[in-house]
């Protein structure tokens, strides 16, 4: 009861027609930049008005003490499947794999978004804002188009749809391509051309692999208004997406994992085209991954790649708030002989402006700089520190419940043993 | 690999036989006289076909000064001394320790020193890296009583995360367990982390063998999936009380012909591990995540005469934590993985401390290749949630759930798991606190001997698959 009462409290303060300021915290911008002490943030109408050092409080704003926490803008996710999945172990829930439809690239994740899972409560508590949404590969390795949304308490999630093109070419396509990378390549070069010329798709038959539907779903691609993320994690792999650009020079390429990238970073430097790397993996799970090292994202950034950190190489599960420690472990980096890290600003821009900035979103999320969607997190501690956790988390400016069924259970568990009446009773 | 020269000492851990009596398993039963002498309870075969050769590598006499020491049983020491020599802990204090002429001295000022992380739950070797089917030895998943199978059968001695695990994690012991397709997985192994050319050359000496048992959704999918029992939890249940019937009676008639001689029973290798584990000399390492199974699984126990050492991935323990507690049964958590399936769908980031603040023995795990590089961090986020909910644990008290507390769920407490005078010398020396994200191990030691060392690349092992690869040697 308690806690409904919350809810409404926090979701009739409209942040709109509103302005906050947050005082006297530690504010990190989020755009690479070092922490700032004793900062100001400003929220006005749902968006940032200014933060940093020496920023007057605007008359009639409601202040924020935040004297001994820290600000930072929301986690953005660059590989999520929030929304769309439960529980990766429940199928029935799974809105992300659709192996038995005969669409691949046209598959349009955006309206099956469903923001009240328990997963999107848990982690927006832990300080994720925004998520790539991020369907699975199935007829074809196009997995279809993702959507970017908001981890939000709303039922409005869908911050853009069809936000972005997902393919994968590495191993993982070989399954959905008919068993080989080369059949992939085939493949793709053959939808591309289709989406040049949509004429050249098949109707739509168990034989089309590529249904009109497809092709026409990639047109933006080719044209250069929907960017592409490939994932593709060994060298071989990464050269050959780019030199899509030599025969498509409108693409607007991402790499996803690229684990191996390190080992090409001039040349994808050269390409100038962002990667949404792997975290931290550094096993040769596959053949693919031979020389994954942990270094890789602070390698990459160092020959100037717009690189942001993604949980695609973790364990499934719903846990896109642990990318604020393996930003913390890029920081761990720079301690050891050899190692590439990352220093704090630049690791938590892995995490947040990079990210947008990978599928030209950084001037709407992802940093605290003026004008940007108010996504902030107040943290009782640095925020990418194991002991840290958010006490505020505000969403296009709005103050969001600090609550969810593992606060829930928390609560109720607390004691485990029964009281006068069974624990179904205790709420 | 050592240039030092010193007091090297090799431990003599020869791994105890801990049967031999005159009868083997090639006793020739046919020939057997009703009147053969008794072999003896527990000797009526070998117990220790594949015996342990594992050897500690030479180390030098070392002090560790002016660290901060988390002693792995709840102890804490500022300013702490610790001493390493012949392959053991040799004494643990605080800066006025007294140390011994010939000494190596390693100022500790600013940094950390704790015993190597113990992983009770680890699929390096049966799941290696890479992944790819030819290597995929982790479930026999051809029945689901598969008690006749032995992890260490399937672990590759190659796998690279071992290192990973040692350089990142500071692991130095670690149990390596079959899958949970099956009720009966098989026999579990505890390796040290050393590579070795063959896995003998990696189990933990004296180390008691264990028994993976599987509880819930897997062995019901995998089977029901194949149209055949179990396909449900009460079949599950059903099939392993069958099992342990005949294991009863299985072990009804070694303890005949152990005691009073005569015909020798007719051996089978899964009845074995289940003899071994009513007898008490193997441990049950029960994956259960749901209590309600758990509390279906201690009575079951119950009824055939065993013990549940530990729950594994036992995300619901904190709503019976008094129960485990009244029951001895330890419980092997993640920190906050949650909602990847059912079973899953109720795991909060309190449980290790719900447990610990009920009494109950709890401990980390990882089932993770990646994990098993992070223990430390997933305590100090277990941590930190314990405390936002309320409950009063010290650092020094979380880094039982790394050390002495998965030490007693592999039955090796006396031997590692914390910085005790006598001890193996299996010891963590971190850049830093341990509980911050932003630290690393700068060396570790195993029976005394300098395993790795970030500071030297020649301490970096390298397995045999990554010889010759790309990345080979690079830091990971």
């Amino acid at each position: 009861m308690k806690a409904a009462l919350l809810i409404a409290a926090l979701l009739s303060t409209s942040a709109f027609a509103e302005t906050i300021a947050i005082t006297g915290a530690t504010v990190a911008i989020g755009d690479g930049s070092q922490p700032i002490t004793n900062g100001i943030v400003i929220i006005r109408d749902g968006r940032i008005a200014a933060a940093g050092a020496g920023i007057a409080v605007p008359a009639g704003a409601r202040t924020i003490d935040a004297q001994g926490k820290w600000v930072s803008p929301g986690i953005v996710a660059g590989v999520s499947t929030l929304g769309i999945v439960d529980g990766y172990g429940m199928g029935e829930t799974n809105d992300a794999s659709s192996d038995k439809s005969p669409f691949s690239a046209a598959i349009d994740v955006s309206p099956a978004i469903n923001s009240e899972g328990q997963g999107i409560a848990t982690e927006r508590g832990r300080g994720v804002t925004r998520v790539f949404v991020i369907p699975a590969a199935g007829n074809t390795m196009f997995a279809g188009q993702g959507a970017v949304i908001d981890l939000g308490a709303d039922l409005d999630p869908v911050t853009r749809p069809r936000a972005f093109q997902y393919v994968e070419l590495g191993e993982d396509s070989a399954d959905h391509a008919g068993g080989s990378r080369t059949a992939a390549h085939v493949l793709l070069h053959a939808a591309l051309a289709a989406a040049a010329n949509p004429a050249l798709a098949g109707e739509l038959s168990k034989d089309a692999l590529i249904t009109r539907q497809d092709a026409l779903a990639l047109g933006p691609v080719i044209r250069g208004t929907m960017p592409l993320l490939v994932h593709a994690e060994r060298v071989a792999d990464i050269k050959a997406v780019l030199a899509l650009k030599a025969q498509y020079p409108k693409i607007k390429l991402v790499l996803v994992g690229a684990t191996e990238g390190w080992r090409i970073a001039g040349q994808i430097a050269a390409a100038n085209v962002p990667v949404i790397a792997a975290s931290i993996t550094d096993l040769p799970e596959k053949f693919e991954l031979l020389s994954a090292t942990q270094s890789n994202v602070g390698r990459l950034t160092k020959a100037g790649i717009v690189t942001a950190m993604s949980n695609i190489d973790m364990s499934e599960g719903p846990y896109e708030s642990h990318l604020t420690q393996y930003a913390g472990n890029l920081v761990a980096l720079t301690r050891i002989p050899g190692a590439t890290g990352l220093d704090w600003g630049a690791a938590l821009a892995t995490i947040t402006s990079k990210p947008a900035a990978a599928i030209g979103m950084d001037g709407e999320i992802g940093s605290l700089r003026a004008g940007r969607r108010a996504d902030v997190v107040i943290w009782d501690g640095d925020p990418l520190e194991l002991a840290s956790n958010p006490v505020a988390v505000f969403i296009d400016g709005v103050a969001q419940p600090m609550i969810s069924r593992q606060t829930r259970l928390r609560d109720r568990y607390l004691d485990p043993r029964e009281k006068a009446l069974p624990k179904a009773y205790e709420r | 690999m050592f240039n030092k020269i010193g007091a090297v000492v090799a431990l003599s851990v020869l791994a105890p036989v801990l049967a031999l009596g005159g009868c083997t398993q090639s006793a020739p039963a046919k020939t057997a006289s009703s009147d053969a002498p008794a072999p003896g309870k527990g000797k009526g075969f070998n117990h220790d076909p594949f015996p342990s050769t594992y050897r500690a590598y030479p180390g030098v006499p070392t002090a560790i000064v002016h660290a901060t020491i988390y002693d792995g049983e709840g102890g804490r020491i500022e300013n702490g001394t610790v001493l390493l020599a012949d392959g053991k802990v040799t004494a643990v204090g605080g800066a006025d320790l007294a140390i011994p002429g010939g000494t190596a001295v390693i100022d500790g000022a600013g940094k950390w020193v704790t015993p190597g992380v113990i992983d009770v739950h680890s699929h390096l070797g049966d799941y290696p890296s890479p992944g790819v089917k030819a290597l995929s030895d982790g479930n026999e998943a051809t029945g689901p009583v598969t008690a006749d199978v032995w992890a260490e059968h399937s672990v590759w001695p190659q796998d690279p995360g071992f290192s990973r695990a040692l350089a990142n994690g500071g692991i130095t012991t670690l149990q390596i367990l079959p899958g949970s397709a099956n009720l009966f997985g098989g026999r579990s192994i505890t390796l040290k982390n050393v590579y070795a050319r063959t896995t003998q050359g990696m189990k933990f000496p004296g180390a008691p063998y264990g028994l993976k048992m599987a509880c819930g959704e897997n062995p019901k999918r995998v089977y029901g999936s194949k149209g055949r029992e179990p396909s449900t939890r009460m079949g599950n249940i059903a099939v392993d009380r069958q099992t342990w019937m005949k294991a009863v009676e299985y072990k009804r008639k070694w303890d005949k012909y152990e005691e009073k001689g005569g015909e020798a029973p007719t051996r089978d290798v899964g009845m074995d591990t289940l003899m071994g584990v009513l007898n008490g000399e193997i441990l049950v390492h029960n994956h259960c995540y749901r209590a309600d199974e758990m509390a279906n699984v201690i009575d079951m126990s119950k009824e055939f005469g065993y013990h549940v050492t530990a729950f594994h991935h036992a995300v619901e323990a904190y709503k019976i934590a008094d129960l485990l507690k009244a029951n001895g049964v330890c419980a092997a958590v993640w920190a906050d993985w949650y909602g990847f399936k059912m079973e899953s769908y109720d795991g909060i980031p309190e449980n290790l401390a719900i447990l610990a603040n009920a009494g109950a023995c709890a401990m980390i795990h990882s089932d993770d290749a990646n994990g098993i590089q992070r223990l430390n961090q997933e305590v100090a986020k277990a941590l930190a949630a314990g405390r936002r909910a309320g409950f009063n644990i010290s650092d020094e008290l979380a880094w039982t759930w790394l050390a002495i507390n998965p030490a007693k769920a592999l039955g090796i407490a006396d031997k590692t798991g914390s910085l005790k005078p006598g001890k193996m010398a299996d010891v963590v020396l971190w850049n830093g606190n341990p509980f911050s994200v932003y630290t690393r191990p700068e060396r570790v030691w195993i029976d005394g001997a300098l395993l790795y060392d970030a500071n030297n690349p020649k301490l970096r092992p390298v397995s045999d698959f990554e010889l010759g690869q790309p990345g080979e040697g690079d830091v990971k």
